[in-house]
């Protein structure tokens, strides 16, 4: 029974994968993404990891993937693209090289089970009936400090995108002297335009 | 497993009890396409009241068949695809609008026995089971997951129908859900935080008979859910996804014959699941008092009463409120709903672990409301600077 999920969510990872990076349209790879997230999920579901799938639906396909369509659509990128034609030079020979580390790395912890050398002690027995429960309990009285510092990190990504986005000079918002710094002189019919 | 918060799949597995998730699924599918198809005569028999209008009467009773004639006639139709569409998604896209709906509706507990702690099991061929297909541990958050992929459908057939207007729609209404999650995942986090429980089932027990969390949670969660589920459903008044004057009805534009006919039907569909939604999160789901005969006919009766009244107010509401403008939509989600539903859960949050430590409750609720009021006035500040800096931009003649 694990064995066929296994297989079933594995193809649907794999497929879509491959989609990702063939596609020639952004918006087809961008589904594709989507894809391998659900094929992940439906493998997190054979691991009895539901909160963990109920998540990763949740943040990635609803969220992320939302995100990135929404900017391929509003900046109208959803061309096809000619996948031939390399931008950097080396780019291909440098991702093969360090997909094949990666590879390399995650086979040898999958197959030593740890990546310090010695096997996690956690038993799975342990924990209490429901998994929901036991990540909350971990994540809120051992893991508080990783916790906190991780939405400490999100909230400075939010403001420093805020003041890339609406960054100005502070005498250019001097209410006192309005147009000191304006690098051209503005039109009198377009600034009554704008102010609309 | 996932399955296994249903005791009738605790036991051994035998023919029988296959054939009885068999028959549910089968009664699941085939309760929530008639409820949809009433959904769509009622919305248009009570809007056509409050319009002081007769609405459709001719097929059958009461123009109750209408949708049937109506489906008949649009199979019919020519089903036309745009050359410059993208094919492959265009055909899919209508079929994803319905898939979340169908999944969220399977997690609903549509009756059962919920009286004495009984948990709405009921006895079938002397196997126990609920009254709902599936109860994953993780109930809630499969519910909210699925209304978050639920965006696809309208934005993918925005995108693969070739064209401005149905291009315009998608990027509204990608933009608009993802806004509206938050205010929707912070009100369910509420009712999570009362009931102690992620499941479906488990949160309609801890309403039994009367603490419906309406009440129990105070009333705000219930108003800012039905305002953000409103408009994660692109239902008036924050239909601009549609918004018929501006962009032609948006990504439904190429469509035509079928493939219009599943977006019409998914647009009902998603307001029946989203009523069910509300009934079992805050409403109590299918308890209520069982006067005579057995319980969980009477469950069946209370949620379907239940469900039709907020039916009839989502109705209601398109009938009396006219579409908001775009700012104003994301004013209300991001500037109003989203810090109300953070503050509120976080005064529950506030008054639960006072009640723990045992603190005065009238100390830790004026403190929580002064907090929220001083939260308030911080964020009007910022509310104001950030508009003047917009006019002083405008002086300035600076466009962003």
């Amino acid at each position: 029974m694990e064995l066929a999920v296994f297989v079933a969510g594995a193809i649907v990872c794999l497929l879509g994968a491959v989609g990702v990076i063939t596609s020639e349209n952004p918006v087809h790879s961008a589904l594709s993404l989507v894809g391998t997230l659900i094929g992940v999920a439906v493998l997190f579901i054979a691991q009895d990891a539901e909160f963990l799938a109920a998540v990763q639906v949740i943040v990635y396909a609803g969220a992320i993937v939302v995100l990135f369509l929404f900017v391929i659509m509003l900046i109208g990128v959803d061309r096809s693209e000619d996948v031939q034609v390399e931008p950097l030079s080396a780019q291909r020979a440098a991702a093969a090289v360090l997909g094949l580390v990666l590879a390399v790395g995650l086979v040898t912890i999958v197959s030593l089970g740890s990546v310090t050398g010695t096997p996690g002690t956690a038993d799975v027995a342990d924990v209490a009936a429901s998994n929901t429960e036991a990540i909350g309990r971990v994540l809120f009285t051992e893991h508080l400090l990783a916790f906190e510092i991780t939405s400490v990190l999100l909230v400075i990504a939010v403001v420093g995108a805020v003041a890339l986005a609406r960054y100005r000079d502070a005498a250019f918002v001097d209410a006192e002297h309005p147009g000191d710094e304006i690098p051209e002189p503005v039109v009198e019919a377009e600034t009554a335009e704008v102010s609309q | 497993m996932i399955l296994a918060n249903d005791p009738l799949l605790s036991g051994d597995v035998d023919l029988t009890v296959v054939l009885i998730v068999v028959v549910k699924a089968a009664i699941t599918l085939g309760v929530v396409l008639l409820a949809t198809m009433l959904m769509i005569w009622f919305e248009r028999k009570a809007i056509s009241g409050l319009q002081n209008r007769i609405g459709p009467n001719r097929a059958g009773p009461f123009g109750i068949l209408q949708t049937l004639a109506d489906g008949l006639k649009v199979i019919l139709k020519e089903d036309l695809i745009p050359d410059r569409s993208d094919r492959i998604v265009f055909r899919v896209a209508p079929v994803l609008t319905m898939v979340p709906a169908f999944i969220t509706f399977g997690l609903i507990p549509l009756g059962g026995d919920f009286r004495n702690g009984n948990g709405g099991v009921i006895e079938v061929f002397g196997h126990k089971t609920l009254m709902q297909l599936a109860n994953p541990g993780t109930g809630v958050l499969v519910i909210l997951a699925m209304s978050s992929v639920a965006v696809y459908g309208v934005m993918l057939a925005g995108w693969s129908s070739g064209s401005k207007y149905p291009l315009l729609g998608s990027v509204r209404a990608s933009a608009q859900m993802i806004s509206y999650e938050a205010a929707l995942g912070l009100s369910v986090l509420t009712v999570v935080l009362t009931a102690g429980t992620l499941t479906t089932n488990g949160i309609v027990s801890s309403q039994e008979p009367f603490g419906w969390n309406l009440w129990v949670t105070g009333l705000v969660p219930f108003m800012v859910f039905c305002l953000a589920a409103t408009a994660e459903l692109n239902r008036p008044p924050f239909d601009l996804v549609e918004a018929e004057q501006e962009l032609v009805g948006s990504f439904q534009t190429e469509y035509s014959g079928f493939r219009f006919a599943i977006f019409y039907l998914a647009e009902f569909l998603n307001a029946v699941t989203m009523g069910a939604i509300i009934v079992t999160l805050f409403l109590g789901g299918p308890t209520g008092p069982v006067p005579i005969g057995p319980g969980w006919v009477w469950g069946l009766v209370w949620f379907v009463l239940k469900l039709v009244a907020v039916l009839y107010v989502f109705v209601w509401t398109r009938a009396s409120v006219p579409r908001v403008r775009y700012d104003q939509l994301m004013d209300l989600g991001w500037k109003a709903l989203i810090p109300l539903s953070l503050g509120w859960l976080l005064l529950l949050v506030a008054i639960r672990v006072g009640d723990d430590a045992g603190w005065n409750p009238a100390i830790v609720v004026a403190l929580g409301a002064l907090a929220m009021l001083m939260a308030y006035g911080m964020l009007s500040l910022a509310f104001a600077a950030s508009r003047r800096n917009r006019e002083l931009d405008a002086l300035e003649g600076v466009i962003d």
